[in-house]
């Protein structure tokens, strides 16, 4: 099936779990690095494609003094990297009553003081693996500006590693998340269709055809089928 | 520098040639015959070696992949008499298994519907969470919008799925769905909207209207963050890492509670509950007629084990679906999911000669269908204008550079963030140059019968989301089963609650389990077989993708 045709040689890097040395094909993930080397995961994996956030990752590179922080399913092994999957991130979350708190600055402070804490040192932004502008965000929550804080945060996956790094010891994703859903929930223009169409179906606007659409047979339906008009893109 | 080898970017050239000629127009939609004899030739569900009958079980003789009866005729794993059932860890009312998006609505509507927060309890295999339902992110379809309606979307879903669906259940699907939006919206989704509030809605595969809703390229994400975070600002216990390994019935055969597996701390507990929900989602990483997925780590088809041993029957388990955009290259991300908004958003497929051969948004397994066809050799019927990688896999161009030239700079970048900064990871920029994919295991189409209120027939026991069967019949749409779990996940909650209500409890057994052995026994089937898988094992394995022959 391998037209191209040559199976080349997979090179191999070295890499160090917790210490220990391993040697793994270049080319894998961190991950399946970590599988290819023997380690049955439940901690440490979850939607193995970059959205969950389960599989926060710090690890160093030799001659290089810094720490860096990323999902162990979408990086790529490095020779000689040293590496730690962080099974969880301890951060508490504050419970609250979407519909009787305001969306302000005051109820982000409030629920999380510690935001006031924040020393800008930027550490946050350089750990986050999506790339997020995370600082900015801190400063935008201290601002009140939840708009700012919700674009700044939506592609946020609460994996972690900034909470772990920041000297102030702010629980940022706990607070993206109040931040999105204050949005969402309260400021954001409310979809106007939405209501007129969930209003026309509590009134049964719909119920007499779709009782008809149910009744009809296979056959019947296949010509409906083949004669709806299609919405130009 | 391209990340591309050069015999790919010398085929990338002839993409480019001939995009300025593609934009705007586009390959016919295909006529339903054409439809057919395509799938019938080239889908991969259409091999009949890929599948066998059951020989046990309340759906004997019905047809599954190979990869299905190896679980579902299997033996449990803990020997039903050793378990000690007379001390009960958890006692509730509604218990949900599985802790994705249908098992989140389930347990918070069953908390609206009366039920206590402490009296409900989630058990699920990894995090709160991690499931497909966060993957999910192309949309949501709902018939939102003026000049759509639900009557329509019901002839969509019912056409996409051959109309194999079961109707009653298509038309509690679409009839919720404005509903669920809403209440989306009250939860605080931040949804797509224009300035003055109207929903973005896009195309999906199979729709007449736009009525795909997103939130970004993150739908599934943003949808699963907020149901999570409002479940604990109720209250509703979470069991993390505990994967139900077994249901458990009393002495009239009506479920009671499940027991459980601590994947820590490596022991069994017994959850008593009056109703059970079971959410367990789908069976993406039995990595069926080895393809690739696009599924999360835990997708291993244990609810319908389950529920099988139960006597629950199963529907429409031959159909399984092939997203036809997986990633093919680079390697580190072959079968990740490429959504099918980047179609909606008007890239076209390719082939290596940079033609077009196939509408952008036919239904999901025509178009997979089409990939394959033109990626065979034509020794094997194919075209053989497929682009082969350096490492075996094959696929075809989706030229993504179109969308920013369709809809405007940055629009990639903005609408398509998660796509965009997968491919920037690994080197290459889908703004500018194309992507290859090929089809990859993505939906398990079938599954648990069950009725309008998710129940299965089985007193006490509901299920809703990937792992039911018959809303999409052999085949689902984008943005149907996100809706699915929320229309279905809220109803199996709302009956669980109302059963629960006046449900007495007898004693607890494994009976069911006992006789579905001695029916195993009797089939002669090997007792090495266990099941339910609970996660993959990938140990000491190459990528996939280097293992395995798509052909
Ligand atoms: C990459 C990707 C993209 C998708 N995109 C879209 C889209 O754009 N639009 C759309 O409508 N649909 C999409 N889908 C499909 C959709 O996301 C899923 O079908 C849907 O979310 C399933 O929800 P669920 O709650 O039934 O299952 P899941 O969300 O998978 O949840 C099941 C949960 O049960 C847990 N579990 C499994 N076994 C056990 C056990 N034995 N005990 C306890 N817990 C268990 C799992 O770990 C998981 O947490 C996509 C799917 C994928 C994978
Ligand atoms: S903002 Fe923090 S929690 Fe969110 S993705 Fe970035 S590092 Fe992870
Ligand atoms: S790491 Fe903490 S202290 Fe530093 S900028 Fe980020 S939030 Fe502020
Ligand atoms: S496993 Fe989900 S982000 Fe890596």
């Amino acid at each position: 099936m391998n037209q191209v045709g040559v199976e080349t040689k997979t090179e191999m890097v070295t890499v160090f779990i917790m210490g220990q040395a391993y040697q793994v094909p270049a080319g894998l993930t961190i991950l399946k690095a970590l599988e290819y080397a023997g380690f049955r995961l439940t901690r440490g994996v979850g939607c193995r494609g970059g959205f969950c956030g389960a599989c926060a990752t710090v690890y160093r590179l030799p001659g290089d003094y810094r720490l860096y922080a990323d999902l162990a399913c979408q990086t790529t092994v490095k020779d000689g990297m040293y590496l730690a999957l962080l099974p969880s991130t301890p951060a508490e979350r504050k419970r609250y009553d979407l519909k009787r708190v305001k969306p302000s600055g005051e109820t982000l402070l409030a629920l999380y003081p510690e935001l006031a804490r924040c020393v800008a040192c930027n550490t946050c932004t350089k750990a986050c693996p999506q790339k997020l502008e995370v600082m900015d965000a801190v400063q935008a929550a201290l601002r009140g500006d939840i708009a700012k804080v919700a674009e700044l945060t939506f592609d946020c996956l609460s994996c972690g590693l900034c909470t772990l790094r920041c000297p102030a010891e702010i629980p940022h994703y706990h607070v993206w998340q109040l931040a999105r859903r204050l949005y969402g929930a309260y400021l954001a223009p409310k979809a106007e269709h939405l209501r007129r169409r969930v209003a026309e179906m509590e009134a049964g606007k719909f119920r007499a055809e779709l009782d008809r659409l149910m009744g009809l047979s296979k056959e019947e339906l296949k010509e409906l089928y083949k004669a709806r008009e299609i919405e130009p893109e | 520098m391209s990340v591309y080898p050069e015999y790919m970017q010398e085929s990338i050239r002839r993409v480019e040639e001939t995009r300025p000629a593609r934009l705007g127009t586009n390959y016919p939609r295909l006529p339903l015959a054409e439809q057919e004899e395509l799938l019938r030739r080239y889908h991969p569900d259409y091999k009949p070696e890929g599948k066998r009958p059951l020989r046990v079980g309340a759906s004997f003789g019905e047809l599954v992949p190979h990869e299905v009866a190896d679980l579902l005729e299997a033996y449990p794993l803990v020997d039903p008499t050793r378990i000690d059932l007379s001390q009960v860890d958890y006692d509730v009312d509604v218990l949900v298994i599985g802790g994705g998006g249908a098992g989140t609505v389930a347990a918070i509507w069953a908390h609206y519907a009366g039920i206590p927060a402490d009296r409900i309890l989630i058990v699920t295999k990894l995090r709160h969470g991690d499931s497909n339902s966060i993957m999910a992110q192309g949309g949501i379809q709902a018939a939102t919008k003026p000049h759509d309606s639900p009557a329509i979307h019901f002839l969509d879903v019912m056409g996409g799925g051959h109309f194999t669906n079961d109707p009653k259940l298509v038309r509690a699907l679409v009839e919720d769905a404005p509903f669920i939006i809403r209440w989306h919206e009250e939860l605080g989704v931040m949804y797509d909207k224009e300035p003055d509030g109207t929903m973005l809605t896009i195309h999906g595969g199979g729709t007449s209207k736009k009525r795909m809703h997103s939130c970004k390229d993150y739908t599934g994400l943003e949808i699963m963050r907020v149901l999570r975070d409002e479940a604990r600002n109720l209250g509703i216990p979470v069991l993390e890492f505990h994967p139900a390994v077994e249901l458990l019935t009393d002495e009239h055969g009506q479920v009671a509670g499940a027991v459980v597996w601590s994947l820590e701390t490596e022991e069994y507990k017994v959850v008593r509950a009056k109703a059970t929900v079971l959410a367990t989602g789908g069976w993406g990483r039995l990595h069926i007629q080895g393809f690739p997925t696009t599924n999360h780590y835990g997708a291993t088809a244990d609810g319908l084990v389950l529920a099988y041993r139960v006597g629950a029957k199963l529907r429409d388990l031959d159909a399984v679906q092939y997203h036809p955009t997986g990633a093919a290259f680079p390697e580190q991300i072959v079968g990740l999911l490429i959504t099918e908004k980047v179609r909606g958003l008007g890239a076209q497929p390719v082939n290596a000669l940079g033609e077009l051969f196939v509408h952008p948004l036919e239904p999901r397994d025509v178009e997979s269908a089409a990939f394959i066809r033109e990626c065979l050799p034509p020794e094997k019927g194919g075209r053989g204008l497929g682009v082969v990688t350096p490492t075996g896999m094959m696929g075809v161009w989706l030229d993504t550079p179109m969308v920013d030239m369709l809809h405007g700079k940055g629009t990639f970048q903005r609408a398509l963030s998660s796509v965009y900064r997968m491919y920037i990871r690994f080197g290459i920029d889908p703004t500018k140059e194309p992507i290859l994919v090929y089809p990859t295991l993505h939906y398990q189409n079938g599954g648990v019968v069950i009725d309008e209120w998710g129940w299965t027939g089985i007193p006490g026991l509901y299920a809703a989301g990937e792992v039911e069967g018959g809303v999409h019949g052999k085949n689902r749409l984008m943005g149907n089963s996100l809706l699915d779990y929320n229309v279905f996940g809220r109803r199996a909650g709302m009956a669980a609650a109302a059963w629960a209500k006046t449900a007495r409890v007898g004693r607890l057994t494994l009976r069911h389990v006992e006789r579905f052995v001695e029916e195993l026994r009797r089939a002669g089937i090997p007792e090495s077989r266990r099941a339910p898988l609970l996660l993959p094992d990938y140990r000491g394995q190459k990528t996939l993708a280097r293992v395995i022959d798509l052909l």
